[in-house]
């Protein structure tokens, strides 16, 4: 690449404009949010930055040619297999859900997805018709006896040996079989070809199923409980972009979980003191997300009257056609 | 009867005369039928393509309904392929001689929509180009897969049914065609060499032939029920609502091979009219089909109601859902006409010999085939639009379906498809299978030298009687029994 021409090791290491660096084999990185940075392109400003790559070399360059790259993803292969000795499992609070939407807003941000496609929905319940309503954001469940992967005649949706349920888009051949077993309408397909500012957006990245992007047509995807950010060592996209502090993500070998204001927990406590709870136990899918009930609710309660079951939100140019 | 001259050889002339007549002329009418189908198939190839470009969003289907239009045709084409195995290999192993001018035209039903229901899923893909994978990361867990594996036999198993009896036919249209110097009639002469496969019609040819096909009548019967089973698998292996049901399996079975028997009378009635073919289709065929039709659409009704009314009891919370949007939200006029106008109407209708006339039962066959191919699409839709998370705030077009240009005409295209491949074949085979005819009309002639045998012996009997009468002596019994 060509960036290896232009920015030469330098052994001068300036502490001040560098930040911690992710995991990675090779890359020159600067990690900011869940991307990271290397140096590309000709253009100059005359500003110099120094960046740090995983082998401990430090390289300076041009501010202006700094631009923001993901990690380089693991193998297919290690996709598959998964992080070992982990069992990742999430926790979300309905006390304290307000409905914001933040996390399907960080959701889509990290995956480049249009604004109708949220693999984390949040849905606004009511059980009974005396009860009052509550917010219920739903993310993949990453089922432990999961319907979809059983159904998958390629394979190309899987389950790893940390609990993480993924689809490889590079094998998927778009039967739909997955979405018709999912109790949870969880998946999505790809109906037409991919937006195209979101393929600008991400360049030539190479694709892995860990990263669930770039996504291909006719192919599934769904939540993927951001098993590139895990292995950077943070937190997945919905977990820190919620302000409530709603949803705790960790692992459960460990038996801890952690929240976005950084407050970490013991899971098996978390869930006995809250009564915590599967959503559709009786399905018998063993989900790897538990809900802590909506008791004592930190916010006012939804409008169930206000929830439409349609939206209307501008049609895909695709959709003009099929007005029969 | 017996008064009747029988007149074996003149007999089997004109049958062979009957049943290769088709095939040696090409009417205008039928050139503008084939072109009208080129068209529709034509048109449904290009919006095809289109899908290909631009991918199945061109089509009425969303992330709620995944499957629509082409799933629904893939379960009702593969039902109706169900009724060679039944009309055939039923018939045969039970020995029913009635079965002879039918067979041919349905075991042609089962090869033609195999074909082009197999193709439906294929349509449906959202990567089409990687339909190898099947083959290089395949999944036998996998329902999809059983679908794959159950419907590739049961289709190289029905072109082998299809073809076995056709042997004899072919070495007859190869030995009855005189070579002329068109090119149509060469092609058709080789064809007809190559597909007879060196028939001289010895006796252990004949033998030969006999113990396969009785093989390949018990074998095809298992591989043809366990094809409509895994069909239905597809669905019943999901946790959803309406499709959830232990019942699925023999209701698809039955099913099938109800819309499928219905299938094969219409194209009875309608190669009957097209080829002459009244004096060997009888409306016997037709009566004695009705009632095969009636009982099916009778077990058919029971399994309905198992299906629906098991739940509708209990009214649990998903399935609940479902089952009010079925009885009396959205799709409760299609629905109630489904099981009335189809189910119990066609009951009533063919409950009555009048019903069981041709007239009659083509209509109520056409009634129960549409009513088929609605009832899938009601089996597929309505669940998908039931979901277990309830369905908010999400684009217009998601939360509702019905299929839209694209879908119609790719499906008009594989039905047109069917006619196509009947059309050519009846131009180039003989839609009847000759010798299984002409075996009957041996068999009829044994009967009727045994008739006519056994009337001269009555005759001689009472005359020996009157004489002994006359005589005035009366013989033991036993000598007489030991007479005859």
């Amino acid at each position: 690449m060509s960036e290896d021409k232009i920015n030469e090791p330098n052994k001068n290491s300036g502490r001040r404009n560098f930040l911690k660096f992710g995991a990675l084999a090779t890359g020159l990185t600067l990690v900011g949010g869940g991307l990271q940075k290397v140096f590309s392109g000709e253009k100059g400003t005359g500003e110099k930055v120094r960046l740090l790559s995983p082998d401990g070399k430090v390289y300076e360059g041009d501010k202006g040619n700094l631009c923001e790259v993901r990690p380089l993803p693991v193998s297919n292969e290690e996709a598959r297999k998964g992080i070992p000795n982990k069992k990742f499992v999430m926790v979300i609070d309905l006390a304290k859900c307000d409905g914001c939407k933040k996390c399907t807003e960080a959701c889509q941000a990290m995956h480049y997805t249009e604004s109708d496609r949220e693999w984390l929905k949040v849905f606004t319940m009511k059980e009974a018709e005396a009860d009052a309503p509550y917010y219920f954001p739903k993310p993949c469940f990453h089922c432990d006896n999961p319907p979809c992967t059983k159904v998958c005649p390629v394979n190309a949706t899987f389950k790893r040996q940390d609990g993480i349920v993924l689809i490889d888009n590079e094998r998927c051949i778009g039967c739909r079989s997955c979405m018709a077993a999912c109790p949870y309408s969880t998946r999505f397909f790809n109906w037409s070809h991919p937006d195209q500012k979101q393929t600008a957006a991400l360049g030539n990245i190479k694709y892995s199923p860990e990263q669930s992007v770039p996504r291909r047509m006719g192919t599934v995807e769904k939540c993927d409980f951001c098993p590139d950010m895990i292995r950077q060592g943070k937190m997945p996209a919905c977990v820190s972009g919620c302000p409530m502090n709603v949803i705790y993500f960790g692992d459960q070998n460990e038996d801890a979980v952690t929240n976005a204001a950084g407050v970490t927990v013991k899971l098996s406590k978390l869930l006995s003191d809250n009564a915590g709870y599967r959503h559709l136990e009786e399905l018998g899918t063993e989900p790897r997300v538990y809900y802590l009930p909506p008791k004592n609710r930190k916010y006012p309660v939804p409008d169930m009257d206000k929830v439409d079951r349609v939206k209307n939100t501008k049609k895909p140019t695709e959709m003009v056609m099929d007005n029969m | 009867m017996a008064n009747e001259k029988f007149d074996l050889k003149k007999e089997i002339e004109m049958v062979r005369e009957d049943c290769l007549r088709p095939t040696r002329t090409f009417s205008r009418t039928t050139q503008v039928w084939i072109a009208c189908l080129l068209i529709v198939i034509g048109w449904g190839l290009y919006c095809y393509i289109h899908q290909l470009r631009h991918g199945l969003g061109v089509t009425a289907m969303r992330d709620y309904v995944s499957w629509g239009l082409y799933i629904s045709t893939f379960v009702f084409f593969i039902g109706i392929s169900h009724s060679g195995t039944l009309v055939s290999a039923i018939l045969r192993i039970t020995k029913q001689e009635w079965r002879r001018p039918i067979t041919r035209s349905a075991e042609l039903l089962t090869f033609v929509s195999l074909l082009f229901g197999g193709i439906q899923p294929i349509i449906d893909l959202g990567r089409p180009d990687r339909i190898g994978n099947l083959v290089i990361f395949g999944r036998i867990q996998s329902p999809l897969m059983w679908d794959v594996i159950s419907i590739c036999t049961y289709f190289a198993g029905s072109t082998v049914f299809l073809f076995l009896p056709m042997i004899p036919d072919m070495a007859l249209c190869r030995d009855s065609l005189t070579v002329t110097d068109t090119r149509y009639k060469r092609f058709k002469k080789w064809l007809y060499k190559f597909m007879a496969i060196g028939w001289k019609g010895t006796k252990s040819q004949w033998h030969r032939l006999e113990k396969t096909m009785n093989i390949m009548t018990i074998v095809i019967i298992p591989v043809a029920v366990s094809v409509h089973t895994v069909v239905s698998y597809i669905f019943a292996m999901t946790l959803r609502p309406g499709w959830n049901s232990t019942v699925f399996g023999p209701y698809f079975v039955v099913g099938a091979l109800y819309s499928g028997s219905a299938g094969v009378i219409l194209g009875m009635a309608a190669f009957r009219k097209l080829y002459h073919l009244e004096k060997y289709i009888t409306p016997k065929h037709f009566d004695l089909m009705g009632r095969i039709v009636l009982a099916l659409t009778m077990i058919y009704a029971y399994l309905n109601l198992n299906e629906y009314w098991i739940p509708a009891y209990k009214m649990a919370t998903a399935e609940g859902h479902l089952l009010t949007d079925l009885f009396s939200g959205s799709y409760s006029s299609a629905f109630w006409t489904c099981q009335f106008g189809t189910v119990l109407l066609p009951i009533v209708i063919m409950a009555f010999p009048k019903g069981r006339s041709i007239g009659m039962l083509s209509i109520t066959c056409i009634i129960i085939v549409c009513g088929a191919w609605v009832k899938r699409y009601l089996i597929v839709v309505p669940t998908l639009l039931h979901p277990f998370m309830p369905i908010q705030e999400v684009p217009g077009s998601w939360s509702s379906y019905f299929p839209n240009y694209v879908e119609f005409s790719v499906t008009a295209a594989a039905l047109a498809g069917i006619f196509l491949v009947i059309t050519l074949f009846s131009k180039l085979f003989p839609m009847m299978a000759v010798w299984e005819v002409e075996e009957g009309i041996e068999i009829e002639h044994d009967k009727q030298l045994a008739i006519e045998l056994k009337e001269q012996r009555i005759a001689e009997d009472a005359k020996a009687k009157l004489l002994e009468k006359a005589n005035g002596e009366i013989k033991p019994k036993v000598l007489i029994s030991e007479k005859i």
